[in-house]
């Protein structure tokens, strides 16, 4: 099933001749439950297009739906909504909050809702103990090592179930081993269920996933599954 | 975890700059609190001066004829040899609004009697009310009763008597009950007799040449009480005797007004601080604002985060700043203030002013922080994030 459905997306930054297009008229398919990676050299527009995808950063034309939900139609404050209860996101700097304990920056994306304290709670602890963190709730960000702050935010990321996880470069800032180990970490949440988007640089990170996007300058240049490269595909069509 | 969870853990983490915004207000709370706690106390203290130095209202007949000087007060216009009040008239008094305030009211009827070839002004009063009308009074024997005089300083002198003796004017006689100690006034030379008694030497039963009253001040506007016993009294001039310390109210009105202008000014360089150290606060937080946003805060949230943040700090703010104004006029107020042994205890924590100074300060603080918030709830996720 369809779960993401972008049409002619075009993301301009700025007006006139000294405008960049950031994006030239992207088409895409991503199914329901599907770990995709999204690969290109920097300034292709990938991470670009991972905005878009979130909701974040509105297309200057096109269509995108996300879950049956025409994501730019919503106002603003019911798209930050939508990615509360439907996304989750991972940053390649992790961006936790460094005044915050291990525990409540899991508890971020909850603080604003209604739920009780007890749930948001057991929700985040729930988390950490997916990610493997569990014993370390009271450590602070520069207490823990980098590839647990990483994990502290995927584990932010998952806290509120989300049905979409973005993950910008998630092992930009990691050494191989610990990599891997987070790529497991999204193997995990992939066999459960969870669509993926990644963006990576690392062809070996990106063969993880089910299927790879190539961008270059704004224009996807190559869609294949793990295990067919861009070359053979190239070369079969 | 609720956003005020955030915000406190974050401005325990962040010590450095919370106190800064923190010092910005609390320098012009304290100040504001400081100068205004003192001029009021100082405005107490003389209020309470007012009242010490006894009768500050004089009710006299509605007519021009001779000025005279009494008790170191100028009394306006008494004509005692040509109209009189009633002495019954008094009665209205007791049904002005602020009758309440009124400590003491002495009926004065004043004549002259000629003393071996000099002229002395004789007063008949009411002695029961001198505590309240002339607390400075100091007497070598005791108050007349009925068939007795007190005699100023001076008269006493001129007759060479003694208490004990007796005073003869013309056909009249009366025993001395005491000497009035020199007051430097025009006291020294006049006779005081119960009121009654005068009336019945100068035939002027019910009658009284004018009225002290004795109104307690630190409750009540002063003109307004002589405006109100001159609507009770229409046929009486009515004036409020405050000359002495009038000068010095005007000095603390003004010290107040000076006080209030610069505490304006400490506090608008206050707010100033809040702003500028808020707009770099909202700057160093671009990448946190910019991730909270992607994780579904809604602008709105963002809003609420500094501002609950600032309304902390103000609040805070405002309390100590309070706090520190207090102890400030407590500690200079001996330097501003004077002859301290017998003046009535200032209190100097007034809470209406503590919890006005709480919340200015948390309005000012709120106010100073609604453009940093607006900036950082209109910044654009992706550049936010980026900024890192």
């Amino acid at each position: 099933m369809c779960f993401i459905r972008a049409d002619g997306i075009v993301k301009r930054y700025g007006h006139g001749p000294g405008s960049v297009e950031a994006l030239r008229g992207i088409d895409l398919e991503i199914f329901e439950g599907e770990w995709v990676a999204v690969m290109g050299r920097s300034g292709s527009g990938k991470s670009t297009l991972l905005s878009v995808l979130g909701g974040l950063n509105s297309p200057t034309a096109g269509t995108y739906k996300v879950a049956g939900v025409e994501l730019y139609a919503l106002a603003p404050e019911q798209r930050a909504d939508f990615r509360r209860e439907k996304m989750g996101f991972v940053f390649q700097s992790f961006h936790l909050l460094d005044y915050l304990s291990v525990l409540e920056n899991v508890m971020l994306p909850l603080v604003t809702s209604s739920m009780p304290s007890r749930l948001k709670m057991e929700l985040a602890r729930e988390a950490l103990e997916r990610v493997g963190l569990q014993g370390k709730e009271t450590r602070l960000p520069a207490e823990i090592s980098g590839g647990e702050q990483e994990r502290v935010a995927i584990a932010r990321a998952i806290v509120n179930r989300p049905l979409l996880l973005l993950a910008d470069e998630p092992t930009g800032n990691l050494d191989s081993a610990t990599g891997e180990q987070v790529m497991e970490l999204f193997g995990d949440l992939h066999c459960r269920g969870m669509t993926i988007v990644m963006v990576t640089h690392s062809e070996q990170w990106a063969s993880m996933a089910q299927r790879t996007i190539k961008i270059s300058d704004g224009r996807v240049i190559g869609n294949y599954p793990t295990g067919c490269s861009f070359e053979s595909q190239f070369q079969n069509s | 975890m609720k956003m005020l969870d955030m915000v406190w853990k974050r401005l325990q983490r962040r010590r450095g700059k919370a106190l800064f915004v923190l010092l910005g207000l609390l320098v012009g709370v304290g100040a504001g609190v400081g100068f205004l706690s003192l001029t009021q106390a100082l405005s107490l203290e003389i209020q309470h001066k007012m009242e010490l130095y006894g009768a500050n209202i004089l009710v006299s007949p509605a007519t021009e004829a001779l000025s005279l000087s009494f008790g170191g007060m100028s009394m306006g216009a008494v004509s005692f040899e040509m109209k009189e009040l009633q002495e019954k008239e008094l009665s209205a008094l007791s049904s002005i609004p602020n009758a309440r305030n009124i400590a003491a009211v002495g009926p004065v009827l004043l004549g002259t009697l000629e003393d071996g070839g000099v002229r002395r002004i004789l007063a008949g009063m009411d002695f029961g009310t001198l505590s309240a009308l002339r607390p400075w009074w100091r007497i070598t024997g005791d108050y007349p009763r009925e068939g007795q005089v007190l005699l100023g300083a001076e008269t006493a002198r001129a007759a060479g008597l003694k208490p004990g003796d007796v005073w003869s004017v013309g056909s009249l006689g009366w025993k001395v009950s005491g000497i009035l100690e020199p007051t430097g006034s025009q006291e020294d030379f006049m006779a005081f007799a119960p009121l009654s008694e005068v009336q019945s030497a100068l035939g002027k039963q019910g009658k009284i040449s004018m009225a002290e009253v004795a109104a307690l001040c630190s409750g009540c506007p002063i003109e307004e009480m002589v405006a109100q016993i001159s609507k009770a009294l229409p046929n009486a001039r009515v004036q409020a005797i405050k000359q002495v310390v009038e000068g010095r109210l005007q000095a603390i009105e003004q010290m107040g007004r000076v006080a209030a202008g610069l505490s304006g000014l400490v506090l608008l360089v206050g707010a100033l601080v809040v702003l500028v150290t808020m707009m770099a606060s909202v700057r160093d937080r671009a990448s946190e604002i910019g991730v909270l946003r992607a994780i579904g805060f809604r602008k709105r949230h963002i809003a609420e985060l500094i501002l609950v943040e600032a309304g902390v700090l103000s609040c805070l703010a405002g309390i100590s700043g309070c706090a520190l104004g207090m102890l400030w006029a407590m500690a200079a107020l001996p330097f501003f203030s004077e002859g301290h042994s017998h003046s009535a205890p200032t209190p100097l924590f007034h809470p209406e002013l503590a919890l006005g100074a709480v919340l200015f300060s948390t309005v000012l603080g709120l106010l100073a922080s609604l453009y940093p918030a607006l900036t950082a709830s209109r910044l654009d996720p992706v550049e936010a994030i980026r900024s890192y």
